[in-house]
């Protein structure tokens, strides 16, 4: 066991070795410096800026710096937030994406079930007809024509709820980024949940546990349930990750202090140190989560170890 | 197989996952009955620490927390700040602050002479890498103590004692009680600088001299200020908290000053400006600022280089007033000169087509371009770039058509994301003409003409004047202020003679202000200090 963790944890380096690399180099080719304004700057100052930063080394040097203090955990400092360091930021924004992401797909993966199971007993009736309808449109409009609207609706004309994250101190800043981030994948998965429960109500063995006389709700929940949430839960997997990397147009409307607006303002000032930092800690983020489950795996099946 | 795996992954984010939702976040403690002020930033601060920060913003937020030896008042005036006066030496070299002694820093120390001659040496030290380092370049010694050539100790700043602060400086220098007002000549608490180093700048660290101290900045969301007792005028400083939103996105700010959440707004956006100003006419506060919107040509390669005619048939060629009306549309000017209007001592030359009418200019650009060697036959191709925004492209899409219509020039547009314009108006090899906009740092007109002189860093079209440079070299001399306006003045009238850029348009500030709001006034340097306001208690 010890072996094998050892053995993956070592498989993990160049992974993220290669993901570094790549990183850098892309972010270094981008046209355009860390410190470029209209406001052009005098050689010396430049220099000094340069200085400071290592800019003025060659670019193997600055990776090998950079390699080191990420071998150390240390990212570096920001180049758009000179007063804190890419570690920092990431600490202090993560939890508050993790939160939101987490409630948005506990609420689109509760909903969307409930909605599906419904729209598939009541199959082509006009009930189905509206549900799906409703996760239709959901599916099509985008979350930033859907945020504002929310925005408009709730907190403009009904004032029930804050229109932003800093417009309340309570949880109540928490719904409308939450519904609007889990609005699309609502209708996702009540679409999933619909087809595939449909594919398996019709399947032999539910037919079977009709002619024995169980009633639709034991079916449900006791046979056809389990077999239905397979697609479902594949889509699911992926879409975990994209809504804790994806919310970066939720994180602008409501000025959420997430990563995903740390990623766009570091791409966008070219600060290079934010958006390698970003970029390997969901690299690692993905890589820690695969080593877990391998490592569940094999406590739970042995063979694995064995191989 | 793949099930279970996939189950697992999710049990795992999910358990590792709630642990965090757990003990995450919670609420913050609500400010009880004490005033409180939301305002917005349109773009974050890069840093509070006031010899670091460089953009507009941080600036805003800097003014807040700290306070120079001069500053503006809620009008735009220069008043006393951090010194009560001071007195300038005949020959305009030697000036001496006398410190108010009433000042103190947030921890109740005084402030002292000797923190704004460390706060300066800090801004000019290399080590720093202050944006801001060439601010003191008039002061003895500062350039070659930014070159590295000197130790920040012998920078022309000097305190003779606790309460009296010498600048000594190479040439007269008229503007520098403004630039004395910018945050990144701010005074910094040697011993809280000695403590912290450079974490002193942050929140629970930075001790301030101004009307509010730093309480939190929790980055891409918002900068919380609570009120500093120590501050000198904090009897006249009525909100006690401050909270600057960062909403980089226009509709949202809309949408979030509709739901009361916010007191003043950074800008209005543009598309639904004539709804904007029907329904919030009175909260709607429109001012002429020091910012003007310009086409600049490559002066470098043909076919701009050496060409002034052609230049000045495509200047001509642009209706800056359909522009204004019609694309911009949020009450900006059409410029004719380099300066804006408005400038402390200064009454800026015009384009020496100003008082034509378009038809008039377009007949008379029409025979310049035909000088110049164009014609149907013959059209002008070039490459109209700028940054990828909306109101670019549009504003880029008007006067492409205005120079084919008029002059049958073929401009082809390109837009490129911003970082990547930089550098190409830098390099000079791609660019033909390209958009840009220059940014008043204080309230005189060299801080717009200075950016011609051939030497400088910020002129983009590589403009080169040798009579340009006498002119802006005697005016630095000049100790009249009169004569000093007089040579300016002629020196904008060369810049614009050579055509060397095309100004469209000067921005205006745009803001929103609640009708809580009690103390703002608009001025042209769009400086809103915090504590010259106050909410209406019958809200």
């Amino acid at each position: 066991m010890l072996r094998y963790t050892l053995r993956r944890l070592l498989g993990a380096v160049p992974t993220l070795l290669l993901v570094i690399v790549l990183a850098f180099l892309l972010v270094h080719a981008a046209p355009g410096g860390p410190f470029d304004d209209q406001r052009v700057l005098p050689a010396e100052i430049e220099a000094n800026i340069a200085a400071a930063y290592h800019l003025d080394e060659p670019l193997y040097q600055q990776f090998l710096r950079y390699l080191g203090g990420v071998v150390r955990g240390d990212f570096g400092p920001s180049y758009s937030y000179r007063d804190h360091t890419v570690s920092e930021l990431i600490g202090r924004s993560f939890p508050v994406s993790l939160r939101l992401g987490v409630l948005a797909m506990l609420l689109a993966s509760t909903i969307g079930i409930l909605a599906g199971i419904v729209a598939a007993l009541r199959q082509n009736s006009p009930l189905d007809k509206v549900v799906m309808g409703l996760a239709m449109t959901g599916i099509s409009i985008p979350v930033f024509v859907i945020a504002p609207v929310l925005v408009l609706f709730f907190a403009v004309k009904l004032q029930w709820l804050p229109a932003s994250w800093t417009g309340s101190q309570g949880s109540s800043r928490l719904l409308l980024p939450v519904v609007s981030l889990a609005l699309p994948q609502i209708a996702y998965v009540a679409r999933l949940t619909r087809a595939s429960l449909i594919d398996v109500l019709s399947s032999d063995f539910i037919r079977t546990a009709r002619a024995q006389g169980l009633g639709t709700a034991a079916i449900i929940r006791y046979h056809a349930l389990k077999p239905a949430m397979l697609p479902v839960l594949s889509y699911m997997g992926p879409a975990v990750a994209a809504i804790l990397t994806g919310s970066v147009v939720v994180e602008q409307i409501f000025g959420i202090p997430g990563v995903g607006q740390l990623f766009v303002r570091g791409s966008l000032n070219r600060d290079y140190t934010l958006v390698l930092g970003v970029v390997i800690f969901y690299a690692s983020l993905i890589v820690a989560l695969n080593l877990i489950v391998d490592l569940l795996y094999g406590a739970i099946d042995p063979r694995i170890r064995r191989r | 197989m793949k099930l279970t795996r996939l189950l697992l992954v999710i049990v795992v984010s999910l358990a590792a996952i709630s642990l965090l939702v757990v003990f995450c976040g919670g609420p913050q403690q609500p400010s009880d009955g004490r005033s409180v002020l939301n305002r917005a930033l349109s773009t974050e601060p890069e840093s509070l620490d006031p010899q670091k920060g460089r953009s507009v913003q941080a600036a805003d937020v800097l003014r807040d927390i700290g306070e120079g030896l001069v500053a503006y008042s809620a009008s735009g005036e220069l008043i006393a700040a951090a010194a009560a006066s001071w007195d300038i030496s005949t020959d305009g070299l030697l000036y001496t602050f006398h410190m108010r002694p009433e000042a103190h820093w947030s921890n109740g120390d005084p402030v002292t002479a000797q923190d704004f001659v460390f706060g300066m040496q800090r801004l000019v030290d290399p080590a720093t890498a202050a944006f801001y380092a060439a601010e003191l370049g008039n002061v003895v010694n500062a350039t070659a103590i930014v070159a590295g050539d000197m130790p920040t100790t012998e920078l022309g700043v000097e305190a003779v004692d606790d309460r009296t602060l010498l600048v000594s400086l190479l040439r007269p220098t008229p503007y520098l009680l403004s630039l004395l007002t910018h945050p990144s000549t701010f005074p910094v608490h040697r011993g809280s600088f000695e403590q912290h180093g450079d974490a002193f700048a942050r929140a629970g660290n930075l001790l301030s001299n101004g009307a509010y101290v730093l309480v939190e900045w929790s980055p891409g969301s918002i900068i919380e200020l609570d009120r500093n007792p120590h501050y000198w005028n904090n009897q006249n400083t009525s909100i006690h908290v401050v909270r600057h939103h960062v909403v980089t996105q226009e509709m949202a700010e809309l949408n979030r000053y509709r739901a009361g959440e916010l007191h003043t707004t950074s800008t209005v956006p543009p598309d639904n400006f004539a709804q904007i100003k029907a329904e919030y006419a009175d909260q709607l506060h429109i001012a002429p600022t020091l910012g003007v919107y310009y086409y600049g040509f490559n002066l470098t390669r043909p076919p701009f280089k050496d060409n002034p005619v052609l230049r000045q048939a495509l200047s001509m060629a642009i209706d800056r007033e359909v522009l204004v009306e019609k694309i911009t549309g949020r009450g900006e000017e059409a410029a004719y000169s380099w300066v804006p209007p408005g400038i402390n001592n200064y009454e800026p030359p015009q384009l020496s087509y100003a008082d034509l009418s378009q038809d008039e200019r377009n007949a008379l650009a029409q025979s310049l371009y035909k000088e110049a060697g164009y014609g149907e036959d013959k059209p002008l191709q070039f490459e109209l770039r700028y940054n990828t925004s909306d109101t670019q492209r549009r504003i880029a899409l008007a006067v492409q058509s205005m120079w084919r219509e008029v002059l049958g020039a073929e401009a082809k547009l390109v837009n490129v994301e911003f970082q990547v314009l930089l550098d190409q108006m830098r390099e000079r090899e791609a660019t033909e003409v390209f958009r840009s906009s220059w940014f008043g740092d204080y309230n005189d007109a060299n801080t717009f003409l200075a950016i011609m002189q051939s030497d400088s860093a910020a002129n983009m079209p590589a403009y080169a004047n040798d009579n340009y440079d006498t002119l802006m070299a005697s005016a630095s001399e000049q100790l009249d202020l009169d004569r000093r306006r007089l040579y300016l003045e002629e020196a904008e009238r060369d810049l614009l003679a050579d055509h060397a850029v095309i100004p469209l348009y000067f921005y205006v500030s745009k803001h929103l202000v609640s009708p809580e709001v009690r103390g703002w006034e608009d001025n042209i340097l769009n400086y809103h200090y915090s504590q010259y306001l106050s909410l209406d208690a019958t809200e």
